[in-house]
């Protein structure tokens, strides 16, 4: 098999990049359905898992939202989409075929990452510090927005980036329903026998997926409070695969 | 569509036809009973298989992990590299070696759980309290029989907790493996968003889901039966 050979030639022609059906155009729309995917998820999931940390309550629904997501497979919401009548195949301005389908199920699948871990960063601010603080006389607000959130900040933000993560991968399995992006390359690669192009398009999302992980890990180092080595706690809840006990895992300081 | 067609007119009036497309439709079921065994029985292969590497190559990475402080971030480092990869990009970078075959699902598949079950190791093992080691030793225990009469099974909890979010997830992504056409209840779903053919997607959707829920139910059952020391203390 040929198949090494192909893929690099393939990625080395530059014709494959440009053009309305490039793998640069392709690149650029896939980012923009993942950040607008994960911008949504974020402007609805957060409020809802900080206000609900804050109180102290529907932990249960925070928690267990991680785990339903994870029984659904995302294929199978996409499919589910796509031949439903609404949202159906439609384009949506520069997302492309099927642009809102996937968008939808992409800040469905980006959700649960960022409440549950929000929600437990919250929850799990030391009480004798939210003690003090009602003890100095803060109002609810202003304990939230000067001890709870700092401190729960980095474990918020290791949430985005879990969300992150599922979404770009989510976003390439939407070329399996023929929708937008770069998993394109991949079906359409394989559809026709020609693996050099899949594999070369597998290999530019790996790329960038490990890329989009490493520039969120920097985000978080920079929101770290104090910036010392890593705690275990935060460690546990990057984005790599899911730790267990992660929610109900007791304070290490 | 010429299938679809033909069946309805066989059948006369039914829920899947060129007219008739509903999402729940017993009739599909009894009519695709075979095509729907068939896929499940592939689904749950590649599942299973997929768990079991997993749990083979797991279990003795964890301990060289656990030997050598040093390798342990590496180990981890390494398998969150893995797990940001996403599923439709890693089964294209097996097939130079395995082509076009249920191997390459499992092989996938088998990586993702695998970084899931290090860590889910890792933990357990941590998880045994320096007393219990301690006494062990006071008994006489060698490291063999300290890890397998003591750690192992102290540890239970926290690998079955490992092996849920592994197996859950497995089952899910295995739809993804109709990439190179071995994605068992994948398979319907792609030939039913391909025919719009909705019967086919929500059936197959629905077992998957089910599937996952069947098998997690079958390791919290497992825990419980290997773990009875638990029982009294578990809400």
């Amino acid at each position: 098999m040929n198949t090494f050979a192909d893929t690099w030639d393939y990625l080395l022609d530059g014709s494959n990049w440009s053009g309305s059906d490039g793998m640069l155009h392709l690149l650029v729309q896939q980012l923009l359905l993942s950040i607008t995917a994960l911008g949504i998820a974020a402007a609805v999931g957060l409020p809802l898992a900080l206000w609900l940390g804050h109180l102290g309550r529907g932990g249960f629904l925070a928690i267990n939202i991680s785990n339903v997501g994870r029984a659904v497979p995302t294929f199978a919401l996409l499919a589910v989409f796509v031949v439903a009548d609404w949202p159906g195949t439609a384009h949506l301005g520069p997302y492309g075929r099927a642009g809102l389908a996937t968008l939808l199920a992409l800040a469905l699948f980006a959700l649960p990452a960022i409440i549950t871990n929000a929600y437990v960063a919250v929850r799990e601010v030391p009480a004798e510090l939210t003690q003090v603080a009602d003890g100095m006389g803060m109002t609810g607000w202003q304990r939230f927005t000067r001890v709870e959130l700092p401190i729960a900040l980095p474990l918020v933000v290791s949430g985005v980036r879990l969300a992150l993560v599922q979404v770009w991968a989510t976003a390439t399995i939407a070329a399996l329903v023929a929708g937008p992006g770069l998993g394109r390359v991949i079906t359409d690669g394989f559809a026709a026998n020609y693996y050099g192009k899949g594999i070369a398009g597998a290999v530019v999302v790996a790329v960038v997926a490990l890329g989009l992980e490493g520039t969120m890990a920097l985000v978080q180092r920079a929101v770290r409070p104090g910036r010392g080595p890593l705690r275990n706690r935060e460690r546990g809840m990057s984005a790599g695969p899911p730790r267990l006990g992660t929610a109900v895992e007791p304070l290490d300081r | 569509m010429t299938l679809l067609g033909a069946a309805a007119a066989a059948d006369g009036p039914s829920c899947y036809s060129t007219t008739e497309n509903r999402w729940v439709c017993w009739q599909y079921v009894v009519d695709r009973q075979q095509d729907i065994v068939d896929a499940t029985q592939q689904h749950v292969e590649i599942t299973v298989l997929a768990l079991l590497l997993a749990m083979a190559i797991a279990f003795p990475l964890a301990l060289v992990a656990r030997r050598f402080p040093r390798l342990e971030s590496s180990v981890l480092g390494v398998s969150t590299g893995i797990y940001t990869i996403p599923s439709l990009a890693l089964f294209p970078l097996f097939l130079p070696f395995t082509g076009l075959t249920e191997t390459t699902v499992v092989l996938g598949l088998a990586l993702y759980a695998l970084t899931i079950l290090v860590r889910a190791m890792l933990d357990g093992l941590r998880s045994v309290p320096e007393e219990v080691r301690e006494s062990a030793t006071g008994l006489g225990y060698g490291p063999t029989r300290m890890l397998f009469l003591v750690e192992l099974p102290l540890g239970l909890p926290v690998f079955a907790a490992g092996l849920r979010v592994a197996s859950v997830s497995t089952v899910a992504l295995t739809t993804v493996g109709v990439l190179v056409s071995y994605g068992g209840l994948g398979n319907l779903i792609q030939h039913g968003v391909a025919r719009n053919f909705r019967a086919e997607l929500f059936t197959a959707s629905v077992i998957c889901v089910l599937l996952a829920l069947a098998l997690d139910a079958l390791i919290v059952l497992g825990q419980y039966l290997l773990t009875p020391w638990t029982r009294g203390v578990r809400l």
